[in-house]
């Protein structure tokens, strides 16, 4: 137990050290422009499929549940308001976040841990390039960046999805849609949802990087990064929304 | 098949290791291990498996730190140089890793490019591809150049790994076991490349190896790491003239039938 305990402790103090080593780097030159923007194709583009299917589904399925609740006070009328509250606030970024921790950060993981075992990333180091700025502050900054554009793209996918189910159900039209829609969200809804997925984005980075950058010698080593990369990003992904709720409940106020 | 001097000159050390410990944990690797290099030499460093033959060469670059004693480097205490001084010296060093450490997202053009965009700044596009061209050249894998790393066999692999490492022009090279593995033509094709750097690039180098073979036709010296010391040296004769239980089974393994 307090062995456990000890563990956990150290593990967190490494951490630290590694988040501080990104912001001690990130501003230093030489800047690694294009691997950034290489990183962010790879973060972004190749995530586009699964989000798109996942984003649209989580529209329908949400206004499906959502109908027969205000049916009961005759006030399905309130549905695109409901819905593009919800989208925006919550479950666009979490979305997101979630199916990229399971998607990117695991790559990255699995990635930066097998360049560990390999001692690939000891060979860029002894040939004269800092490897955590090329590795790491280019995935990290990649993650970072994308995951917002990602979450706003989630949030349009997600209320045409809705959409299309008010339509049919309701027959609200395209226009009055997207009015009640827009006429719903505040500055401070879309505040957050950028808030969120910057932080779920940067979360997502230095977690699968530093699971990557730290993994053990071996197969399994590659393995229990890209495994742990999920399990952390999700957790913290979950432990951050709640905070962030709080802070942006407090503004709201 | 024995080497026929270099150009070596006794009274420069390249490298001077003093007195170096390390452990890992419960596990006493080197126990005060003291070696030279000296400029123009071909230094072999035998020794078993898990003696720490890797350990004192990533010590020497750098990657790992000592716990104890002192090495130095064409004049430089590795151990007491920042960031950025450790990385201007590491571009003398080339470190060709035992598994080659092959960047394998990259094709092998892109291998041998990444060191030297990153440190050669002011290089043009063909002055690239022709320093690209020329150390796959010497490597004689010319016909590689657009592959990627997992096309390539394990002595290709050590190949392109060693050009990685010439591409820089280093005055120090560090061989981890560039043998291993390969067949006989091959481990003598990489011999002759040993050799063909020292004499061609004036380079100094550290050699580690259990092939013997590859000691004799590299080694203008050779030392073996005993117990975490540095217990013998000499030329290849002298090292294997004893009855060291520990020493002797190297040659009769590899010499008698
Ligand atoms: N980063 C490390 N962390 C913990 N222990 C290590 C580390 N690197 C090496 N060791 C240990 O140090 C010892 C020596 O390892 P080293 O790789 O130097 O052996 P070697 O002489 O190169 O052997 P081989 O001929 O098999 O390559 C081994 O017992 C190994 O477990
Ligand atoms: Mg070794």
């Amino acid at each position: 137990m307090i062995k456990n305990i000890q563990r956990i402790l150290i593990e967190l103090a490494n951490i630290h050290r590694f988040v501080m080593r990104f912001f001690r780097e990130v501003f230093m030159p030489p800047y690694e422009f294009k691997e950034i923007v290489r990183q962010c194709y790879v973060v972004g583009w190749k995530s586009l499929p699964l989000i798109s299917l996942t984003g649209f589904i989580t529209g329908v399925v949400f206004t499906n549940q959502s109908r027969p609740s205000l049916a009961e006070f005759g006030a399905t009328s309130w549905l695109p308001a409901l819905i593009s509250i919800a989208i925006i606030r919550a479950l666009a970024p979490l979305v997101t976040a979630l199916i990229a921790s399971g998607k990117v950060g695991s790559q990255i993981g699995a990635e930066l841990g097998s360049m560990k075992v390999t001692e690939q990333i000891d060979a860029m180091e002894v040939s004269g390039t800092n490897p955590f700025k090329f590795l790491v502050v280019s995935r990290v900054l990649a993650t970072t960046i994308s995951i917002p554009i990602l979450s706003f793209y989630t949030a349009a996918v997600g209320l045409f999805g809705a959409f299309l189910s008010v339509n049919q159900n309701e027959n609200t039209s395209f226009r009055v849609y997207f009015d009640q829609v827009f006429d719903a969200v505040t500055f401070l809804d879309v505040f957050s949802l950028v808030l969120k997925a910057v932080v779920f984005g940067f979360t997502i980075g230095i977690v699968g990087c530093y699971q990557g950058y730290h993994s053990s010698k071996g197969t399994e080593g590659v393995g229990k990064a890209a495994n742990w990369a999920v399990v952390m990003s999700m957790f913290l992904v979950f432990v951050e929304e709640i905070l962030i709720v709080q802070i942006i409940q407090a503004m709201r106020a | 098949m024995l080497k026929t001097g270099g150009h070596i000159d006794y009274n420069t050390e390249v490298i001077t290791v003093r007195h170096v410990s390390k452990s890992f944990g419960e596990n006493h690797v080197l126990r005060g291990v003291d070696l030279k290099l000296h400029n123009g030499e071909n230094l072999v460093v035998l020794g078993r498996s898990g003696t720490g033959k890797s350990v004192l060469i990533k010590l020497i670059s750098g990657l790992l730190k000592p716990d104890s004693g002192t090495i130095e480097v064409l004049g430089e205490h590795v151990d007491e140089l920042n960031e950025k001084e450790l990385q201007q010296l590491r571009l003398k060093i080339g470190f060709s890793f035992q598994n080659s450490a092959l960047y394998d997202s990259m094709t092998v053009r892109e291998n041998l490019e990444f060191p030297l965009v990153r440190n050669k700044r002011h290089l043009s596009r063909a002055e690239i591809n022709h320093e690209v061209e020329d150390v796959l050249d010497a490597v004689g894998l010319l016909n590689t150049i657009n592959q990627m790393p997992s096309e390539l066999s394990g002595g290709q692999r050590k190949r392109i790994g060693i050009a990685r490492t010439l591409i820089l022009r280093p005055e120090i090279m560090l061989y981890d076991e560039p043998t291993a593995g390969l067949d006989p033509i091959t481990c003598i094709e990489i011999n002759g490349l040993i050799n063909e750097v020292q004499e061609k690039y004036k380079t100094s180098s550290i050699i580690i190896t259990h092939d013997l073979a590859c000691a004799k036709s590299v080694g203008d010296r050779i030392v073996m790491l005993l117990d975490g010391r540095f217990e013998r040296q000499g030329s290849f004769d002298e090292i294997f003239d004893t009855d060291d239980e520990r020493v002797k089974p190297f040659h009769d393994y590899n010499f008698i039938t």
